[in-house]
């Protein structure tokens, strides 16, 4: 099995750092973001744009690429970084999300943004698009691969159980889930809530194969990727397990920043823990 | 249909309205607390959405008859119209896309059907989670839940009204749907305030034309009302406030007393405000000419939610520069 090299997995932890530090500036000019769901969910993103997914930025519908649903679209703010990261726009043209007619959102709009496979926002929508594309894909004797990322407070909508019984009915092996288990949604914890647990055996007894990683660490979100490939009788879950505003470490664990407006204070605590 | 492009006005300003001094879905939820003082069977749900739909103070004060399901929408309209066949009056609140699109079937089949008294709080209707994008905008709402038989459709204009629709929401038996907004939104009314389901308000007399709002859009045709004084001409504002059952008489009056009718929506076109007054005036004959203001079968993109109104001309300036189009 292939494994990142430490210059490998050090690079990442860079280019997240990067990530980071873009969302919380794109924020700051569109005056409001979702904070927690997308500092939860960068090194997901950037470990799959740099070391899993194959992609061409000058082709964005290039037909053998692998495909990434951000099926928890509100964290658009991570998305969009690491589109432009990696080439697909002008990293510049981050400078308008948000603003009247932007092609960046905070929902993605596959039909605006070069590099984004899928329009999504409404929670509970994307694993039943994955599962159509995957499906494509075997029909069409393709061999790219399909990755869809989940929120876990999105896994309390009933339609991801229905897509859950169907992926798994179809043995659709080039089928990825990855939960960004951040443990919170809107209003707070997803076990005071509605409770999630047990959330591997639930995906297990839907019949996936489930793995369960530091959703933090590119390396470990990379193994735990490569383990999914080598599966080859169904599709695959990741419980990455994260942390809601990562990175920030007043916004940590918190559910009040999963959508703010910070103040200037904030916005310089910000600033300030990211550049260290 | 497709937009042609919005003209601007190219007069003077008017004084804008004054702004009320907190966030509609805010005085939404208070205005809920109010009528569950007196109403021990009123119940509150939402779907992971507490905060955003006003409902904390309900929350707080009402723990037993509070539940928060998660982010399930059509399990919370399922379970709302279960509560309701024991007696209890739920209030479902969630934002408008939800509401109307993603627990359709529920609304339709488990609420309107069996005509369960739920009431279904519909926050953040039309553009008025403007940066949210498509997927967060509420524009076909009106015209989904106007098909289904047994469903009443109440948007208020203002805070003062919101009171009145939520205790007549609450007092009507049967499934209501709630359109409500997000920030807070102009001041419409003041002092004392008559108000009938079914029964539009006359908000300013005038006898050349009239326009016909719903929430959002009445205080912009009030400013539209106010810019066309300057071209000398007297226009009549309407506060549709029921989309359904929507009122006949006041429709028909302005389509006999004034010489051309504008109604104004933030919602699509077809189906909603615009399509109910053409209805009526067509089956009654009408003939005065009727022009249809609001999203013209697109996606309203981006913005900021007055960007957005401006965009697609259903903010007050817009609404009278399009008027004196019409009238060339
Ligand atoms: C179907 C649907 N219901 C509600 C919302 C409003 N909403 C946006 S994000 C969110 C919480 C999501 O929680 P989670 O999936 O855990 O994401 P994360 O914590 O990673 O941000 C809610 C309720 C929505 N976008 N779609």
């Amino acid at each position: 099995m292939q494994t990142l090299t430490p210059e490998e997995k050090q690079e990442l932890d860079l280019i997240a750092n990067k990530m980071r530090s873009q969302i919380i500036e794109m924020f700051h000019v569109a005056g409001g973001g979702h904070f927690g769901g997308s500092l939860s969910v960068v090194e997901i993103l950037v470990t799959l744009y740099g070391a899993v997914v194959r992609f061409d930025p000058a082709q964005p519908r290039w037909e053998e690429r692998d495909r990434v649903i951000l099926s928890k679209g509100h964290a658009s703010g991570a998305l969009c970084p690491v589109l432009g990261h990696w080439g697909f726009f002008d990293e510049g043209l981050l400078d308008t999300f948000n603003q009247l007619d932007s092609p960046f959102g905070m929902h993605p709009d596959m039909n605006k943004i070069p590099g984004c496979d899928m329009s999504t926002g409404s929670l509970g929508h994307g694993l039943a698009v994955g599962i159509g594309m995957a499906l494509a894909g075997r029909a069409d004797d393709k061999d790219y691969r399909v990755y869809v990322v989940l929120g876990d407070g999105e896994c309390q909508e009933g339609t991801v159980w229905e897509a859950a019984m169907i992926g798994s009915h179809l043995k659709l092996n080039r089928l990825t889930a990855i939960v960004d288990r951040n443990r919170l949604s809107l209003d707070g914890a997803t076990e005071s809530i509605n409770a999630l647990e047990p959330l591997a055996d639930r995906w297990r007894s839907f019949g996936w194969h489930v793995l369960e990683c530091d959703g933090h660490d590119p390396a470990k979100i990379h193994q735990a990727i490569q383990q999914a490939h080598d599966y080859l009788d169904g599709p695959t879950v990741i419980v990455a397990n994260t942390v809601k505003g990562k990175g920030v470490s007043f916004m940590e664990n918190k559910y009040q920043y999963h959508y703010a407006i910070l103040t200037n204070e904030e916005l310089e605590a910000a600033r300030e823990e990211i550049a260290r | 249909m497709k937009s042609a492009k919005i003209p601007q006005w190219t007069g003077d300003p008017v004084q804008p309205l004054p702004m009320a001094d907190v966030a509609s879905r805010v005085a939404a939820g208070l205005c809920l607390v109010e009528e569950a003082r007196s109403n021990p069977d009123i119940w509150a749900l939402t779907s992971d959405v507490l905060n955003s739909t006003g409902l904390v103070p309900f929350a707080k004060a009402f723990p037993e008859r509070f539940l928060n399901v998660g982010i399930a929408e059509q399990s919370m309209m399922g379970i709302a119209a279960g509560l309701a066949t024991c007696g209890k009056i739920p209030v479902a609140a969630t934002f408008g896309f939800l509401a109307s699109m993603r627990a359709c079937e529920q609304v339709r089949s488990d609420i309107a059907y069996p005509n369960l008294n739920v009431k279904i709080y519909a926050t953040h209707a039309g553009v008025a989670l403007g940066k949210g994008g498509t997927t967060h905008h509420a524009l076909e709402d009106v015209a989904i839940m106007r098909t289904f038989a047994n469903m009443t459709i109440l948007e208020p204009a203002d805070v003062l009204e919101t009171q009145k629709v939520m205790a007549a929401a609450v007092a009507h038996q049967g499934p209501v749907y709630i359109r409500l907004r997000r920030g807070p939104g102009p001041v419409i009314y003041q002092g004392e305030l008559a108000y009938q389901i079914g029964k539009a308000n006359l908000v300013r007399e005038g006898n050349d034309l009239t326009l016909i709002g719903c929430g959002r859009t009445v205080g912009e045709c009030l400013l539209a009302a106010a810019l066309l004084t300057q071209r000398g001409i007297s226009a009549r504002v309407l506060d549709m406030h029921t989309l359904k059952p929507i009122d006949d008489e006041a429709i028909a009056a302005a389509a006999r007393e004034t010489r051309m009718v504008i109604t104004a929506e933030d919602h699509t076109i077809i189906g909603g405000l615009g399509g109910a007054v053409a209805e009526v005036m067509a089956e009654l004959g009408l003939a005065t000419p009727l022009r249809r203001l609001g999203v013209r079968d697109i996606y309203a993109g981006i913005g900021g939610e007055d960007e957005l109104l401006a965009k697609h001309g259903i903010a007050g300036p817009q609404i009278a520069a399009q008027v004196m189009q019409f009238l060339e």
